[in-house]
């Protein structure tokens, strides 16, 4: 297991540098020169100049490349090109929210899917499992950020439960900073409690035929021992996989929900950058939430190892 | 006198179809007394695996359902038993070991861990003392170097291996009773030997009696005391083992002997037995071997009780469900 664990974060590091390549090549990428955005509209062909010199955008690609990865490795992402905000302290002062929307998102999922699952998984063709079937299709095609319009309606005017808009930082008072991740927490995880419902059950549904299932039941393990231990162990992998694709979701799917719930998170950050078209933002951004997936896809292959032992050899 | 360890009384189940409940097992009757090996035999669809699934309460809930008689172990009625109590005595007073040991193993636990868990459900001990046991018995099973093993995952066993794990997993808690669901028919031959071997040194070393399931006469003849043949949901014959080998008392036992590849026979084809065991829900009255057998007469289509024929009791303690035991002699194995 240790030697798997060492392996597998090995491998971040050439997935990092492919990552950085990738970001960088925005810049050649993306139409039109930052330097004409910045020098201002009536700007002249010299001053156009000196802030290319500025921006180090006369050197070498690769000299360029080498200055930005370097200073990205000590955690120094450039600057804003338009606040002069250092890009880091504006990713960390977004990404907090983003972090308490997911957590609150994947909780709400959770608390759904799980028991969803198990009860659909062990009650096949019934009632139970038809309801969860059916919630799961539905779940999955309504789209959140009409969902999230419905729930601001129906709990923060219609009935003044929750805030409908904007985020009270946790320092303000947890109780406040809790109440309004309720609404955002409903959208967002519902669709995720729709997808890890249904591939609970499936996955489930299909452990619970296995034979090593009836031997424990033939040794005579409680049957509850049987579903949460024997059970839900082997049903996990591919359970586990997709809460690792639905942060990654969750992470890209709250730009729309940070819109509209108004909060001050990092997909908001994301799309003011791209239609300001203000590189080093746009690539600290690009950098950060590749790092965090990479980051979840590790703990989710580094689970892989202990829920299926197979694993660890290859 | 007192009653045998495992008596299995007049018992009927039924499965859900499509077309409604259908009969699978009717009145089926047998005892195993204690330290004796029973061979359940008979072919795929005659109701061995299902006789044995009920006798341990495994059977799905939603889709069978026991309609008549009894099954005792130990005199305890195992019929109707509420499924916390009958959990108490699986892997208890009663184990099984199934058909596949490739499968039966769950792949994510340590097989120590989960032969531990087993005592540890049974005898309420510390888990030491259950990892302990675990090994112990791993080691009695043959396993070399039990104590490193035990912590390896069953995909790292050879499939004799696992089959090993699963039978010490089944002595774990030194039950009365083991039922063997054909333990040997996904090993190889030389596998196959080695495991009956076991199974035989166990049963004589810690007295425990032995259902063994097969479709495998030779097996039969090497580890039973007595033969319980089954066909079609019904027991056809009951004997001795030697009585059955040199006289079979029934067309079906007869049949399945011819069957058996013969060592000094080397030309010729092997004998078969025409046709396929009848789906249950639609067979045939009277004898429900008759559209099979070779000494048919027209009474046997006909029946001699309810467009059924009766379990005959033998001289000499055997049990046949042939209209013609009078008068047919039927061909051993010899």
């Amino acid at each position: 297991m240790l030697r798997y664990t060492l392996r597998r974060v090995l491998m971040i590091v050439p997935l990092l540098f492919l990552v950085s390549l990738g970001v960088f090549a925005l810049v050649l990428l993306i139409p039109g020169d930052p330097a004409i955005t910045i020098s201002g509209e009536n700007a002249t062909e010299a001053q156009i100049d000196a802030t290319r010199e500025r921006l180090g955008l006369n050197d070498p690609v690769l000299v360029q490349y080498a200055a930005w990865a370097g200073n990205a490795l000590t955690g120094d992402l450039g600057s804003s090109l338009f606040s002069n905000e250092s890009v880091s302290g504006a990713i960390m002062g977004r990404f907090p929210v983003t972090v308490a929307v997911t957590i609150a998102a994947m909780i709400v999922a959770l608390l759904i899917a799980v028991p969803a699952g198990i009860i659909a998984a062990l009650r096949r063709g019934h009632w139970q499992d038809r309801g969860a079937t059916l919630f799961a299709s539905v779940g999955i095609s309504l789209p959140n950020f009409w969902v999230g319009i419905l729930l601001i309606m129906a709990f923060a005017l219609a009935v003044p439960i929750f805030p409908a808009v904007g985020y009270t930082p946790i320092t303000e008072g947890v109780g406040e900073w809790a109440r309004g991740l309720v609404l955002p927490g409903l959208t967002l995880g519902m669709a995720v409690a729709a997808e890890i419902t249904r591939q609970l059950r499936g996955s489930l549904s299909d452990v619970m035929q296995q034979d090593f299932i009836r031997t424990a039941r033939a040794n005579g393990l409680r049957g509850r021992a049987v579903i949460a231990k024997h059970g839900l162990k082997n049903a996990a992998v591919p359970v586990v996989t997709v809460i690792g694709f639905q942060i990654g979701f969750l992470l890209g799917g709250s730009v729309i929900v940070e819109r509209v719930f108004g909060l001050p998170g990092l997909g908001d950050l994301a799309i003011r950058s791209v239609l300001q078209r203000d590189i080093p933002m746009i690539q600290g951004i690009v950098v950060v939430t590749a790092l965090i997936v990479m980051l979840v896809n590790l703990v989710v292959d580094l689970s892989y190892g202990w829920l299926n032992p197979k694993v660890r050899q290859a | 006198m007192t009653e045998p360890l495992l008596v299995v009384d007049g018992l009927e189940v039924q499965f859900a179809t499509e077309d409604g409940w259908v009969t699978v097992l009717d009145k089926v009757s047998f005892s195993v007394e204690r330290g004796e090996t029973v061979g359940l035999v008979g072919e795929s669809g005659s109701g061995k695996t299902v006789t044995s699934l009920s006798i341990l309460g495994l059977l799905p809930r939603e889709s069978s359902r026991v309609t008549a008689g009894s099954i005792r172990l130990d005199g305890v009625e195992l019929v109707g038993m509420p499924k916390h109590k009958l959990e108490l005595l699986r892997g208890d007073e009663i184990s099984m070991i199934f058909q596949e040991p490739m499968t039966s193993l769950d792949p994510a636990f340590r097989v120590g861990d989960q032969i531990a868990e087993v005592v540890r459900r049974h005898r309420g001990c510390s888990r030491r003392q259950a990892w302990a046991r675990a090994v112990e018995v791993l080691t009695t099973v043959g396993i070399p170097h039990a104590e490193t093993r035990a912590r390896s995952y069953p995909h790292e066993f050879s499939g004799g291996m696992r089959q090993r794990v699963m039978i010490a997993m089944a002595l774990s808690c030194e039950p009365k009773v083991i039922i063997a669901d054909e333990p040997t028919t996904a090993l190889d031959v030389t596998i196959q030997a080695q495991v009956l071997d076991l199974l035989r040194a166990m049963r004589d070393e810690f007295g425990t009696a032995v259902v063994f399931v097969t479709h495998d006469l030779g097996v039969v003849a090497d580890i039973c005391d007595r033969a319980v043949v089954m066909y079609a949901g019904q027991v056809v014959e009951q004997a001795q083992i030697d009585d059955l080998y040199d006289r079979p008392r029934h067309p079906y036992t007869e049949a399945l002997l011819s069957a058996m590849p013969q060592l000094t026979a080397r030309s010729g084809r092997l004998a078969t037995i025409p046709g396929a065991t009848p789906p249950a829900g639609s067979m045939p009255t009277g004898c429900r071997f008759h559209p099979r057998c070779a000494h048919v007469v027209d009474e046997c289509r006909e029946g001699d009780r309810d467009g059924r024929v009766a379990a005959r009791t033998l001289d000499g303690g055997g049990l046949s469900r042939c209209l013609r035991v009078g008068d047919l002699v039927l061909k051993g194995s010899a």
